[in-house]
């Protein structure tokens, strides 16, 4: 898309901050999520899961689970598709799924589904799981990513890896992504300090709050509902019917609000299994996760472990950089070792680069996207090493960023050449603000990074129906995750001219659109708010016509000016404008219903960069940290409905800081998750955060009409590493290792 | 012809080339060539790969036009959370 037909300014609706259309509805508890929804004659599902980390499962029997009273129905393996093949690497992801919803042969971590039981309450339902009596061979078990790539660890399944992966590799290596450019070791040749360190994280949950929930109805007939919490409904249908043998079409998915995902309800755990008990049971079954089910079983992100090496001269040039990445992803091959090497040296201009990422399996669950999937990892690794050039080479953090900056046209690290980005703008807003030169505390310390995402576009479809009374109702195929029905919304005034009130935005179901890819990476304000411009100028031709008719003029004759047709010159002839609600009340005389339809892909997300700047502080007695500021900036292209925008930039900060000072699965050595619970696995409380200052920078994406770039993702990309660096100056001691829990803290202050 | 550069980790499919060139109009086109010079390319793209064409990563759409002086690059198939 040329730059000449985006609008930039001049925008009446785009930018104001009107409240959001489902506001009332989910404050006053109106809105049904995932486990809102009942049916009549409906049953309640419970599922059996793996106490063991791995083992063969000898023999399941169910005969007295079977016998209890209020039983209906109970599925095992045997009840999914028996058609679906495994093969390496992603192109047996749909098998994973289907091995990951009910094991097989073996199951392969602490909370791997193995049985599943419908019955007439959830009293019964879990009174029955502990009736299945489960013979099993425990087998050896790993859990940790170094561990699972070395010679002799327990082989999680032979076999798995692509032809990606080079010879001499553990079969738990499944993936391997090289890329870079230059020489890199000419390079480190020319630097003044070299910096070379190794860094670990471990696994974080995306921690919604909402639980994996859904109810579900199948007939003998093949024909099927399902209500579920998910990013992604068309995706939910695809997976379910295939995993269940099932015609797609016949399976209706309908999205119910969704309370949080953030990546992690991009693919399906429960929904196939409601679906098999449904069908046994020929009754309507709900199936919800208890919080301990979702920690265990449900996608975290990849634990990492990884090495980094930059080489820096004495004026801030980096000569030449270096990173491996080791992923650890469960039992699963699909740990995004490649876009955390992507990611990792991206904010910066280098003529020598080179990055290794691996995809490692493990007896863990399988891992989930997780906001910038890898990016925030990768982050935390490089711009730690960077700070500590910085820190010995005596520069200014941000002098040496923006020396190095990735500009437009800078041949990326992961290969192309940049079109525009925002990066450079992030950096010096962050410098110029006030919170940059603010005097800190003693104990205190000040830490900033950059982070980097894709972002992503993605088939998508949208009708936009014109109501008689000239009021607008738009179908969108993409969850609400994060506020998009009201950045739509004004997406669809600014075009129609009509006020944002007027219109009314649903998340349509599979039966109702196009297929439409999952609300993921950050495509949702783009890719759906691209569409629904693009439909409401469909909308808007259909209306100038409508006019031209009634005028006796050609149809290009006929513009759309503030809500009404008006002649597009004064050689059109002399009319009065026509308003909307003109057109629409008699738009059954004049050729019947007027709707917009857009359908595509649209290929411009447009990548993002971000700078946070963070003030934490250090008790050194026992070391707890407290974030004292925390400042985000970030490039929006263009912001629609400003206060989500703010709010997505503070919910990555929010995440970051949990991730980074708290949050962590912790295995014991059975392999057993030990702290499957909010209480033992603490994710930041309202009280444990600073308020989170924000600054919307716009340079607009050229591949969006408004120039928008998707916001989501982009904002977990620094906290990592800011806080980090925040936390090493404050401690006087380099941290390598996250969370950098209280324990961690004291441990590097007494080796210090 | 177009010039198509690959990741590092592909070149172990390719003869140990960084840069190939193709006969291609769109990018479904590129990676068919691709795939007919060098079969051993064919489980990565087939597993799915993104392609960027002058700096604009296009996910998947193979309809995309490219043109002779398009800078071209393989990379991984983009996805997100």
């Amino acid at each position: 898309m040329a730059l000449d037909e985006q609008k930039t300014d001049g925008f009446k609706y785009v930018g104001t901050r009107p409240n959001r259309p489902d506001g009332l509805d989910k404050v006053t508890g109106r809105a049904k999520f995932g486990a809102d929804m009942s049916a009549p004659g409906m049953l309640h599902g419970a599922i059996l899961r793996s106490p063991h980390a791995h083992a063969r499962i000898i023999k399941i029997d169910t005969s007295a689970a079977e016998a209890l009273t209020g039983v209906k129905a109970i599925v095992t393996r045997a009840d999914f598709s028996k058609n679906i093949k495994f093969a390496p690497g992603s192109k047996g992801a749909t098998w994973s799924v289907l091995e990951n919803v009910m094991a097989n042969e073996k199951v392969l971590y602490d909370g791997h589904a193995l049985a599943a039981v419908a019955a007439t309450s959830q009293l019964i339902a879990r009174d029955a799981i502990k009736l299945i009596k489960v013979e099993y061979e425990i087998l050896p078990h790993v859990t940790d990513v170094d561990k699972a790539m070395a010679p002799g660890a327990p082989i999680i399944r032979e076999g798995t890896a692509d032809s990606s992966v080079p010879d001499g590799y553990h079969p738990n290596v499944v993936g391997y992504h090289n890329s870079g450019h230059g020489d890199v070791a000419a390079g480190f040749k020319e630097a003044d300090l070299i910096i070379e360190d190794s860094f670990s994280t471990e696994a974080t949950h995306q921690g919604y709050i909402e639980p994996h929930a859904c109810l579900a109805t199948l007939g003998q007939d093949g024909k099927g509902e399902l209500w579920c919490t998910t990013q992604g409904h068309w995706a939910a249908q695809k997976i379910c019917a295939a995993l269940l043998d099932l015609e797609t079409s016949q399976l209706r998915v309908t999205a119910s609000e969704i309370g949080g995902g953030f990546g992690g309800k991009t693919t399906v755990f429960i929904e196939p299994v409601a679906l098999a008990l449904a069908r046994k049971a020929n009754r309507p079954v709900k199936l919800v996760m208890s919080r301990s089910e979702v920690f265990r079983a449900t996608g975290p992100t990849a634990s990492t472990s990884m090495d980094i090496k930059i080489g820096m001269k004495k004026d801030g040039t980096i000569t030449a950089a270096q990173g491996t990445f080791r992923l650890q992803g469960g039992a699963f091959p699909g740990a995004p070792g490649n876009f955390t090497a992507m990611c990792a040296f991206a904010p910066y201009s280098l003529k020598n680069v080179n990055q290794i990422g691996y995809d490692v399996m493990s007896n863990r669950p399988k891992q989930a996207a997780y906001r910038a999937p890898g990016s925030p990892m990768a982050a935390f690794a490089v711009e730690s090493i960077i700070d500590e050039l910085c820190n010995q080479l005596d520069l200014d953090p941000f002098e040496v960023r923006l020396k190095n900056a990735s500009r437009k046209g800078t041949k990326a690290s992961f290969g192309p050449r940049f079109d525009d980005i925002g990066l450079v703008e992030t950096l010096e807003a962050a410098k110029a603000h006030p919170h940059y030169s603010a005097p800190l505390k003693e104990g205190q310390g000040r830490g900033v990074s950059c982070g980097f995402w894709f972002n992503f576009g993605g088939e998508t479809s949208v009708t936009l129906a014109l109501s008689l009374d000239g009021t607008a109702q738009i179908s969108v195929g993409t969850p609400d995750v994060g506020g998009s029905r009201a950045s739509i919304a004004l997406m669809a005034a600014e075009e129609l001219g009509i006020p944002y009130e007027h219109i009314r935005v649903t998340v349509a179901d599979t039966a109702t659109l196009g297929y439409n890819e999952i609300s993921h990476g950050s495509r949702v304000t783009y890719a759906s708010g691209l569409a629904t411009i693009k439909a409401a100028r469909d909308a808007i031709k259909k209306l100038c016509k409508r006019a031209a008719i009634k005028w006796d003029i050609p149809e290009d004759a006929v513009k759309w000016q503030d809500g009404c047709a008006v002649p597009s010159g004064p050689n059109a002839g002399d009319f009065d404008p026509i308003p909307i609600k003109q057109l629409t009340a008699t738009m059954g005389a004049t050729g019947g219903p007027i709707v917009g339809h857009f359908e595509a892909n649209p290929e411009g997300a447009g990548v993002s960069f971000a700078t946070h700047i963070v003030d934490a502080e250090v008790d050194k007695e026992t070391g707890k940290t407290s974030i004292i500021r925390y400042t985000v900036v970030q490039d929006a292209g263009k912001a629609i409905h400003p206060t989500y925008v703010e709010g997505q930039f503070q919910g990555g900060a929010a995440q970051g800081i949990g991730w980074a000072l708290n949050e962590e699965y912790i295995y014991g050595e059975d392999g057993r998750l030990q702290n499957s619970g909010f209480l033992d696995y603490r994710i930041p409380l309202a009280s444990d955060l600073p308020m989170i200052d924000t600054v919307i920078v716009e340079v607009p994406n050229p591949g969006h009409p408004y120039g928008v770039r998707g916001v989501g993702e982009t904002s977990i990309c620094p906290p990592l590493a800011a806080i980090a660096n925040a936390v090493s100056a404050a401690a006087g001691v380099r941290l390598r290792q996250l969370p950098m829990s209280p324990p961690r803290i004291l441990a590097a202050l007494k080796v210090k | 012809m177009v010039e198509v550069n690959l990741w590092s980790g592909l070149r172990q499919h390719a003869d140990g080339k960084d840069k190939v060139k193709v006969e291609a109009k769109n990018v479904g086109e590129i990676l068919k060539r691709l795939v007919e010079a060098y079969p051993g390319l064919k489980p990565q793209i087939d597993s799915g790969v993104s392609v960027a064409v002058d700096g604009r990563i296009i996910a998947s759409d193979l309809t995309e036009p490219v043109y002779q002086e398009s800078e071209v690059y393989l990379i991984q198939q983009l996805r997100g959370g």
